[in-house]
């Protein structure tokens, strides 16, 4: 990506995580109008900002960002686009295949495979068949133009759905939407599977709920207990002990009828929860023996 | 009749339930040398709203919002009490008779003798019928 971003007269400041409040520094001094990172650090970034006195949208250049190495959700992108400012771009790849390699175009409707360069296809993670266009499953990639190492049908582990349509954009390279989990990150509450991004699509559509959330699954007796947690928004609150109750009981559910399971939820103070730089950890597992 | 002398500026905080919130809010506030006048916890399971009345209301505020914490400001008044038995029963009646709907309330007794903060639906509204029922408000700048 940086030779790539080069190779078009980008010049790039490969700053890497860390020292955030250094990097915002940077970003303000030599003005930087786009950045590359996973989602939870540019809303790490952002809230350092804040701490600082600066804001992203006045006080920078920055107009976009290319958010990947992790599951994120729409939700997440239009409350980044209208906190920072920003076009918030999903970028796909993995490590094995040398890094992110798709990005996706102005239309922002799903990652264009470069079919010249690439051959994705959907299938069934339990039966190693493939899927319809459309169809949910896990993707297995097969690069075309590398010789050294080849790579056929290799299973990344990522759960999403192909869309094989002409993009508005012109383009007739095919699409995934969004990566909906990996096929390990699946969680089966009460044989009840369940995607950690589910939880945060329900999460971001409510209003009162922050940007940061936690999921915790335990086993109480013979039962999956499944307990999310979130900071409340810096604005939603009033002084009513009563409101607070209600917005918990929205929050469960809305949680309940996405993921038809019962699920316990917990308000915490903004700022609460840990941040972080690289990939989050969303999810703490207690079930294991 | 004026009544926004009598209106006071509570500030109330969302603290999650676990050890050491009130300390985190009380530090913060002597921190910055700001006076607690009166304060209550509300609970609920998991959680609960702080409700601080100080001698510095913007300060405070400022000074908690700077700090993370969910804070807004609330308007409540402020009624005086005997400070002896029965106290709280005159000015109770006194509510009752009026028809005031209190959505919540607590109290304090210090050096200007008892008092009974209120939180009610209609502030204006109440202060006038609370004062013509022959009880005393106290006004705004004996705290802030
Ligand atoms: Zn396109």
């Amino acid at each position: 990506m940086h030779y790539g971003a080069e190779r078009i007269g980008v010049t790039v400041l490969p700053t890497s995580v860390g020292n955030t409040e250094r990097q915002i520094d940077l970003m303000q001094d030599l003005g930087a109008t786009a950045i590359a990172c996973t989602p939870s650090y540019l809303l790490h970034i952002g809230e350092v900002a804040e701490k600082m006195g600066v804001n992203i949208q006045k006080d920078t250049k920055l107009r976009t960002g290319i958010l990947g190495a992790e599951p994120w959700t729409e939700g997440m992108r239009a409350r980044m686009e209208e906190w920072l400012g920003i076009k918030a771009f999903d970028i796909y790849g993995t490590s094995e295949l040398s890094g992110p390699m798709f990005t996706e175009c102005s239309e922002q409707k799903g990652v264009h495979i470069w079919s010249d360069l690439a051959l994705v296809e959907v299938i069934d993670p339990n039966s190693g068949e493939p899927l319809e266009p459309g169809e949910r499953g896990e993707l297995t990639i097969t690069i075309l133009q590398k010789e050294a190492l080849s790579m056929i049908r290799y299973r990344i582990g990522d759960i999403s759905v192909l869309d094989d349509e002409v993009c508005a954009c012109g383009r007739t390279h095919p699409r995934i939407q969004r990566i909906q989990g990996r096929v390990d990150d699946m969680l089966i509450i009460r044989g009840i599977n369940v995607f950690p991004s589910q939880i945060e699509y329900a999460l971001m559509a409510i209003p009162d709920v922050g940007q940061h959330f936690q999921i915790v699954v335990d086993r109480k007796g013979a039962l999956d207990d499944l307990l999310v947690r979130f900071e409340l928004n810096k604005e939603a609150f009033s002084n009513k002990i009563n409101d607070l109750m209600l917005i918990r009981q929205n929050v469960e559910h809305r949680l309940r009828i996405s993921l038809n399971v019962n699920v316990d939820v917990e308000l915490l103070e903004p700022g609460s929860l840990p941040r972080f730089e690289g990939k989050s950890k969303k999810v703490i597992d207690r079930r294991a023996l | 009749m004026e009544t926004g002398k009598h209106v006071m500026r509570q500030i109330s905080i969302f603290s999650e339930n676990r050890p050491g919130r009130l300390a985190a809010i009380a530090h913060a506030l002597g921190e910055e040398k700001i006076n607690i006048l009166a304060f209550s916890i509300a609970e609920a399971n998991g959680f609960g709203v702080v409700r601080v009345l100080v001698d510095q209301p913007e300060k405070a505020h400022e000074k908690l919002l700077s700090l993370g914490f969910n804070t807004a400001f609330t308007d409540v008044i402020a009624v005086k009490m005997k400070d002896q038995p029965g106290g709280l029963y005159d000015v109770a009646k006194i509510l009752g008779d009026s028809g005031v709907n209190i959505e919540y309330s607590y109290a304090y007794s210090g050096k200007e003798g008892a008092v009974l903060i209120l939180r009610v639906d209609h502030v204006d509204d109440a202060i006038k019928r609370i004062k013509s029922s022959g009880a005393a408000l106290l006004e705004r700048s004996v705290f802030h």
